[in-house]
């Protein structure tokens, strides 16, 4: 029904069975939906929230899809600007999934405030001294940035690319890819930094102050580097789970071998800068404080124990770097994937506890640890936008040329 | 933030909070509401999500019948004003929403402006800051018996303590009229301080020697630690700099008034002042 959308030389399910998966998400979706509605014409009452929790489920949502979504920049980076060319191979599907999480970042930042109808105040009122506000700024353009880098793949699409002048604007925009490229990093650098900077500069919260570097905390350039860092793992996660969907291989593997050691070089070095910025608060900022480390790991509901910190460091972060720099162990696909899949989780975790345990965590003394659980309304505008990734790129997968190699991989007799 | 305001008769408005005289009778907290048309709920158990600008907290020493001591802490918004008035809040408020005002030393909150980002919830050690998750309801009638001089808050943005700013508004237009700069000590009071039936609370400004609040504590010049014995401040050594000052003459209420490692003496944590932070 659909075929003359498909792109030359690759085979694609049958549309009947391809809307079928798609009106199954779409469901998910619209039940994301309904949520997001209750929570604009009812407010904020509809969540788990309080005055104790006021950020949750959603902020955590926003700075996990961005560290996530870091791939499309470093992998930009790599590709445009340090010149790692077999990485062309994985850039778009890259792209494509920074859109995705940027896009879901931003809707959720839209239902998270509490009068979405002013959210213009935060450039037009701006305080320039709040972290908040640089991201605002840095992620609306990087947003765009984005948007202008999936373009070239858009027009690529069979249809359009027919049409002369959009052939030709897909083929400049190539040209001229590296200097949105170089924007995209310089953002993403203040942007996930500024996230960093979000937890960081709160003085008056123990668990997330961290002491500064000109005026910005560590947890600014924590943040830039875990992301660069995770990123890719994300991405060669997303691509191993569509080469399962689609029963295909996608991607070289020497394409994913060289983003996979990279990635487990970058953890590597983040761990380094982790372990000793962790090592610093603990021993130095928090007895400032009057604090001791275990003070912050001392959840009575057994939550925000020493485990969690285990958790974040080791799982998530040294053993995935172990196995990512071992070219052996990364050549093994069942470490490889145990090792991308520690990775998500591990920056999924960091972020976490960097908005959820600070609520958490009673600063004075005569308060017990706070307890928060999302409502329903919070869990399906989380998963809202997971719905909508999942259409997102199965869309692009179907109609566009995202891995260039899948014609060569999976050769098909006319 | 950004006006540049002579600070030779800037008024530095806090209060002193004697938890020795203290009853936790709550006085305070009905006075605060009813002063500033601070919203309920019809169910106000889910304590979480009650805004209740004037808290009262209760202390125990933790000690087993008969040796069992109680103090009740009322808590306002602490004013912070952080280091050269940078408070926690106002800092990191992304569309300038909360601002320190030099002039008073009091914490605003523009509510018309305030998107309900919640970020400066999440920067309050204190609790200070309060979410309106609903829309405000008073039962029919009362709305009749609201103040005129304090708007009512919508859903969705923050609100908190303004040390009855209105209050400083109406005082200031009245010493204008007759033809005066300055106010008397008695003529700006919170409304918690003129409820409170056991004169716990003294108000005033703390930069002027000859007020109340300032020989009860007797401030520092740098960062405004108090010397006064019995005195101190919560969360003294966040670097929070609030203006909101409590006296007790026992030990285990000073000491709740900060986090302590274990070998540190009650009131001896230096001079730590806020670094680090812009």
């Amino acid at each position: 029904m659909d075929s003359a959308l498909i792109p030359k030389g690759v085979k694609r399910c049958s549309f009947p069975q391809f809307s079928i998966g798609i009106l199954i998400v779409g469901a998910v979706l619209l039940w994301g939906v309904y949520a997001m509605l209750l929570c604009w014409f009812k407010g904020l009452n509809q969540t788990g929230m309080n005055d104790s929790y006021g950020f949750a489920l959603w902020i955590w949502a926003d700075l996990a899809v961005i560290a996530l979504g870091g791939g499309a920049f470093f992998t930009g980076l790599l590709r445009y600007i340090i010149g790692k060319d077999e990485l062309k191979n994985i850039i778009n599907f890259a792209v494509v999934i920074g859109f995705i999480c940027y896009s879901s970042a931003l809707l959720i930042l839209g239902i998270d405030v509490g009068q979405p109808i002013r959210s213009w105040f935060i450039f037009w009122h701006v305080n320039v001294h709040s972290m908040l506000a640089e991201v605002a700024f840095c992620l609306s353009i990087y947003f765009s940035v984005l948007a202008i880098e999936f373009v070239p793949l858009i027009l690529e699409q069979k249809q359009i690319d027919e049409i002369p002048f959009f052939h030709n604007l897909a083929h400049n925009m190539h040209e001229i890819m590296a200097v949105f490229a170089a924007t995209g990093a310089f953002l993403s650098c203040f942007h996930q930094g500024s996230l960093g900077g979000v937890a960081g500069v709160l003085f008056g919260r123990p668990f997330a102050f961290r002491e500064h570097l000109l005026v910005w905390p560590w947890t600014f350039f924590l943040f830039t580097w875990s992301a660069a860092a995770y990123g890719p793992c994300f991405t060669i996660l997303l691509t191993k789970i569509m080469e399962g969907i689609t029963g295909k291989k996608l991607v070289k593997d020497n394409v994913i071998d060289l983003l996979a050691k990279i990635s487990g070089w970058m953890i590597a070095s983040y761990m380094v800068a982790k372990l000793v910025d962790t090592w610093y608060w603990a021993t130095v900022t928090a007895p400032s404080k009057g604090l001791t480390f275990m003070d912050f790991y001392s959840d009575g509901s057994g939550l925000y124990t020493i485990w969690i910190i285990i958790a974040e460091l080791f799982i998530g972060g040294i053993v995935p770097a172990i196995i990512l720099t071992n070219k052996s162990w990364r050549a093994n696909k069942a470490l490889l994937l145990i090792a991308i899949i520690l990775a998500a989780v591990g920056v999924c975790l960091n972020r976490w506890v960097m908005v959820l345990q600070v609520m958490a965590h009673p600063v004075l003394p005569f308060e017990g640890w706070f307890a928060y659980m999302p409502s329903w309304q919070e869990v399906a505008t989380t998963i809202l936008p997971v719905a909508y990734g999942i259409i997102l790129a199965s869309l692009a997968y179907r109609y566009l040329p995202v891995f260039p190699q899948e014609r060569e991989l999976n050769p098909v007799e006319d | 933030m950004k006006e540049n305001h002579s600070n030779d008769k800037a008024n530095k408005f806090g209060m002193v909070i004697d938890l020795d005289k203290c009853t936790g009778c709550g006085a305070c907290m009905v006075a605060c509401m009813s002063e500033n048309n601070v919203p309920f709920k019809k169910d106000e158990s889910k304590k979480l999500d009650s805004i209740t600008w004037m808290h009262l907290y209760r202390l125990t020493n933790k000690k087993p019948f008969p040796d069992t001591e109680v103090c009740y802490l009322p808590r306002p918004c602490m004013h912070c004003e952080g280091a050269h008035g940078h408070p926690p809040c106002v800092s990191v408020c992304p569309a300038t929403a909360t601002d320190y005002d030099k002039k008073t030393g009091i914490v605003s909150q523009i509510y018309t402006r305030c998107f309900g980002c919640r970020y400066c919830m999440g920067a309050c050690p204190y609790h200070a800051r309060y979410f309106n998750w609903w829309d405000p309801v008073w039962p029919e009638g009362m709305e009749n018996y609201l103040s005129p001089n304090v708007s009512p808050r919508m859903r969705g943005v923050v609100e908190k303590c303004s040390l009855c700013f209105h209050r400083y508004q109406l005082a200031m237009d009245k010493a204008y009229h007759e033809g005066r700069k300055e106010l008397e000590e008695h003529e700006y009071q919170s409304s918690c301080t003129q409820a409170c039936p056991a004169g716990a609370i003294t108000f005033g400004d703390l930069n002027n020697p000859h007020h109340q609040v300032h020989k009860m504590v007797k401030p520092s010049k740098h960062g405004g630690k108090p010397t006064a014995t019995n005195a101190f401040r919560l969360l003294e050594r966040l670097g929070t700099n609030p203006k909101i000052y409590y006296l007790s003459s026992k030990e285990w209420v000073r000491r709740l008034g900060d986090n302590y490692l274990p070998e540190e003496k009650t009131g001896e944590i230096g001079n730590h002042q806020p670094k680090g932070h812009h």
